[in-house]
């Protein structure tokens, strides 16, 4: 069987499932309920210094498919707003009854050396941590006070920050960046510079996730009025793939332990952020929407997926698709794949005609057959774009075919059909 | 014969004898179930509804929370979409044809969505969906109130046409008012659809008046610019064996119409054991309402096999599962006080045939369900054939200015689904002809 457990910026933990700093980790209570189901760490809803802040009421928004299953979820909840005190307790409390998993506490300040310093040494000091994370992500509340995102979009900052806590503590320190900028290897290389052990990502995504069209005004509504939130949930996880891929694969901060974020709610989007460089995942919304036990088929899922396809441990499969992640410029132009349609898996519901037919590129063909509609792919008109295999209802009903070709590997800088191509050096 | 009292409460019975077989959904159940619709494209349920009703336009619809678009859509082509929620038998038109089937075995549940969103729209919505269009100044008469009859009516009347329905009985509605069993049209549906229909204005029902009585084909036509007969199959067929005239024996239909007039705390009285005899629809109506009126002994017989019964499979798994006990390959012979004999037959080459073996059932009430006709008294003038109306595929019948649809001629099986499509196409036929 595979070994699940984890270790990011020397911090252990018996598998690679925590939860993100986030409401599920406010208080004991339930991040003890988080330990006994499984998770292998927490980050503990970030502190901040007293007095605590105090939320709003209704604090949540959400996008929901027509059957109200959550593609997206969005939240303005600022940070933890209980006492620190408590909170301090309480941490060392569950490190105690708990010693096997990871307690990471996040933490935010004002943009002052003394306020990051001071906050991290009165976590340091329980001797309940075994590493903070620095929230220099959240979009909403906070960076109207000069904190969160407010920070983490200058990487000059995040820089300073980083340097602060590491040099104010002896503790792994992951910085969390936020998603909401122009470049994702700015903020990481900031963080390396400033002597980040790891980083996290993604924060969530600055949204406003719907509008109530009878209040007409966005959601979450209080009393009337809305503001924009922090988006989070399935929606987000391709955002935060690519990201996770970016720092993975630049210069600069390939190796750098990653904390993978973004919307994971199965076994298999973990897979996915551990292929592309993660060390673990983070999960938050999938907890919010399913309760903790939805971290034991994480674990299995992963476990048995791993036993199939070989992988002992999660460093052998971490990174393992990284080098597959290029640029546009370095793809085969000679590469042609082309649906194929299995009739015999087939349910005549003719949507890949359609979309096809409507969108794309007229390449299905309708044919009657007995009692039921044939599908063909018209392979002279299929350019391989995948739309009826992803709209198709039916799983694995439309494949895609790689074409056999003698062709070599060109790239579009040297395809002979781009105008702009460099003339190879003379022969 | 012996009657006994209807079981209104009995503890493994239903709850009532005018139960809802099929309660509505709950607005959960509709948007999981709605939400199961894969949008198809040329879709075969379409195809399959005898009025052509974009299904996975309506459904989606309720999955977005458009109910009254959904509605709209299914009244658009189906104006007794309600009914047809309620009594098409899917399992053999739209819900047939659900890809759904294929992979999973279970369809999309279309008559049970279809009944929801119209029902939001015809309890909820004051103004009726559809406006009328200029008046044209002509008037239409339209003979008997049933689903062919209302659903040409209100075609005509949306395209500005006046129009009045003769209608014999006391109420509007024909088989959905009196011929479907209450378990399926549960309460004052049909009578509220009907409200529904009128609301869209310029119709008026004139009811008591019947053909042959006090009218006559002859003056409607003198008196009308188009006439549409929606007469409906007037007379059922008889046994013709002893003993048919005797006390306890009825028409199924009959009986369905008893039951369904009568006030609800105050059901007729049914046989302790009853027999009924067919192989329909109406057969198993029959069946499953004396039972849970009360019958301890409920036997269905038909001449041929389950394979020939015109009841779906469905209808004849409901049948039983509510306690009625199939019995074929059986033709009743004679008819006794307490008593019907039957004699055993077989289906060779096709060809049916007694095997000279008989059986005896206890039967204090025998409903007959063996067909109806039509009653071709006061249609003097028309062309009849096999037993129905004969019409070209415009509707229109061989006298001039009048058309005809319904179960009265041979468009396909005698479904409301069906009644409601031939009273609609001819209403747009009618219209042509009076705009040409």
């Amino acid at each position: 069987m595979a070994d699940l457990s984890s270790t990011i910026a020397g911090i252990h933990s018996p598998n690679p499932f925590w939860l993100a700093s986030a409401p599920p980790t406010d208080k004991a209570y339930n991040v003890v309920r988080a330990f006994k189901a499984g998770w292998g760490g927490v980050v503990w809803k970030t502190l901040g210094e007293d007095p605590p802040v105090v939320n709003v009421s209704s604090r949540y928004g959400a996008h929901l498919d027509t059957d109200r299953r959550m593609i997206g979820f969005n939240n303005i909840e600022l940070i933890s707003d209980r006492p620190l005190d408590v909170n301090l307790r309480e941490i060392m409390e569950v490190k105690r009854d708990f010693p096997d998993r990871a307690m990471v506490v996040s933490l935010m300040a004002t943009m002052t050396e003394t306020a990051w310093a001071g906050l991290a040494r009165r976590i340091a000091e329980t001797g309940a941590a075994d590493g903070l994370e620095l929230n220099l992500g959240c979009p909403h509340g906070m960076c109207e006070r000069g904190m969160g995102s407010a920070i983490g979009q200058v990487p000059e900052m995040v820089e300073q920050v980083t340097r602060w806590v590491k040099n104010a503590v002896n503790l792994p320190v992951i910085v969390k960046l936020t998603p909401n900028i122009t470049n994702i290897l700015w903020s990481a290389e900031a963080a390396k510079r400033g002597g980040a052990d790891a980083i996290s990502l993604i924060n969530t995504v600055n949204s406003i996730v719907a509008v109530d069209l009878d209040a007409m005004a966005p959601t979450p509504v209080v009393d009337g009025k809305g503001s924009h939130g922090g988006y989070c949930g399935p929606a987000v996880k391709p955002i935060a793939l690519n990201m996770v891929a970016e720092i993975a694969r630049n210069h600069e901060t390939r190796g750098m332990p990653v904390s993978g974020i973004g919307g994971i709610t199965t076994w298999r989007d973990a897979a996915e952020f551990l292929a592309l460089g993660a060390t673990n995942v983070q999960v938050c919304t999938a907890a919010m929407t399913y309760g903790f036990k939805i971290v034991e088929d994480m674990i299995g899922g992963l476990s048995n997926w791993m036993d199939e396809k070989g992988y002992g441990t999660l460093d052998e499969l971490s990174g393992r698709a990284v080098r597959n992640v290029v640029n546009w410029n370095d793809l085969n132009m000679n590469f042609s794949t082309k649906a194929v349609i299995d009739p015999a898996l087939c349910i005549d519901c003719g949507r890949c005609h359609i979309v096809c037919e409507d969108t794309s590129h007229q390449a299905i063909r309708i044919d009657a057959g007995e009692g039921r509609r044939v599908f063909t792919v018209v392979n002279e008109e299929c350019v391989g774009c995948n739309l009826c295999s992803h709209i198709c209802p039916v799983p694995d009903c439309i494949t895609m075919v790689p074409e056999q070709t003698d062709l070599p590997y060109v790239t579009w800088p040297n395809d002979a059909r781009n105008p702009m191509r460099v003339p190879e050096a003379a022969e | 014969m012996t009657l006994i009292a209807t079981l209104a409460d009995t503890e493994d019975g239903p709850s009532s004898p005018y139960a809802d077989l099929t309660p509505a959904m709950t607005p959960v159940q509709a948007l999981a179930e709605s939400n199961r619709c894969l949008f198809c494209y040329d879709a075969p349920c379409i195809k399959a509804c005898p009025t052509g009703i974009d299904i996975p336009a309506f459904i989606r619809s309720i999955a977005t929370g458009n109910l009254k678009g959904a509605a709209t859509t299914i009244l658009s082509e189906n104006i007794m979409g309600g009914t047809c929620g309620r009594v098409c038998p899917t399992e053999t038109l739209c819900e047939q044809s659900c890809v759904r089937n294929r992979a999973e075995d279970r369809p999309v549940a279309i008559g049970r969505l279809q009944r929801h969103a119209t029902d939001r729209l015809i309890d909820g919505e004051p103004a009726h969906p559809f406006p009328r269009a200029a008046a044209t100044g002509k008037r239409v008469a339209v003979v008997g109130a049933g689903p062919a009859g209302l659903s040409c009516a209100h075609r005509l009347a949306t395209l500005g046409h006046e129009v009045t329905v003769f209608e014999a009985k006391a109420k509007s509605g024909g088989l959905n008012e009196y011929g479907l069993a209450p378990y399926k049209m549960a309460d004052d549906y049909a009578q509220r659809e009907v409200a529904f229909i009128l609301g869209v204005g310029g119709i008026n029902v004139e009811h008591g008046r019947k053909l042959g009585a006090d009218l006559s084909l002859d003056s409607l036509r003198a008196d009308f610019d188009a006439v549409f007969l929606g007469v409906g199959l007037g007379s059922n067929n008889r046994l013709g064996i002893p003993g048919e005239e005797r006390a306890g024996v009825e028409d199924a239909t009959a009986f369905i119409e008893r039951v369904r007039q009568a006030p609800p705390g105050n059901p007729p009285a049914v046989g302790r054991s009853v027999v009924v005899i067919g192989g329909g629809n109406t057969a198993v109506d029959a069946a499953i309402q004396a039972k849970r009126l009360g019958a301890e002994d409920v036997t269905l017989v038909y001449r041929r096999g389950r394979a020939q019964m015109g009841a779906t499979a469905w209808e004849q798994e409901l049948a039983q599962t509510e306690g009625v006990v199939l019995k074929t390959f059986a033709a009743p012979k004679e008819i006794g006080e307490t008593t019907i004999t039957f004699e055993r037959t077989r289906l060779t080459d096709g060809k049916l045939s007694g095997t000279g073996e008989t059986f005896i059932l206890q039967a204090d009430m025998v409903l007959k369900a063996v067909g109806q006709k039509l009653s071709a008294d006061a249609l003097d003038g028309l062309q009849v054939t096999g037993g129905k109306i004969a019409i070209d595929p415009s509707y229109r019948t061989t006298l001039a200015k009048v058309w005809a649809g319904g179960d009265c001629v041979a468009t396909g099986e005698d479904l409301t689904v069906q009644s409601v499509q031939d009273g609609k196409l001819a209403a747009l036929a009618i219209h042509s002809h009076l705009t040409a």
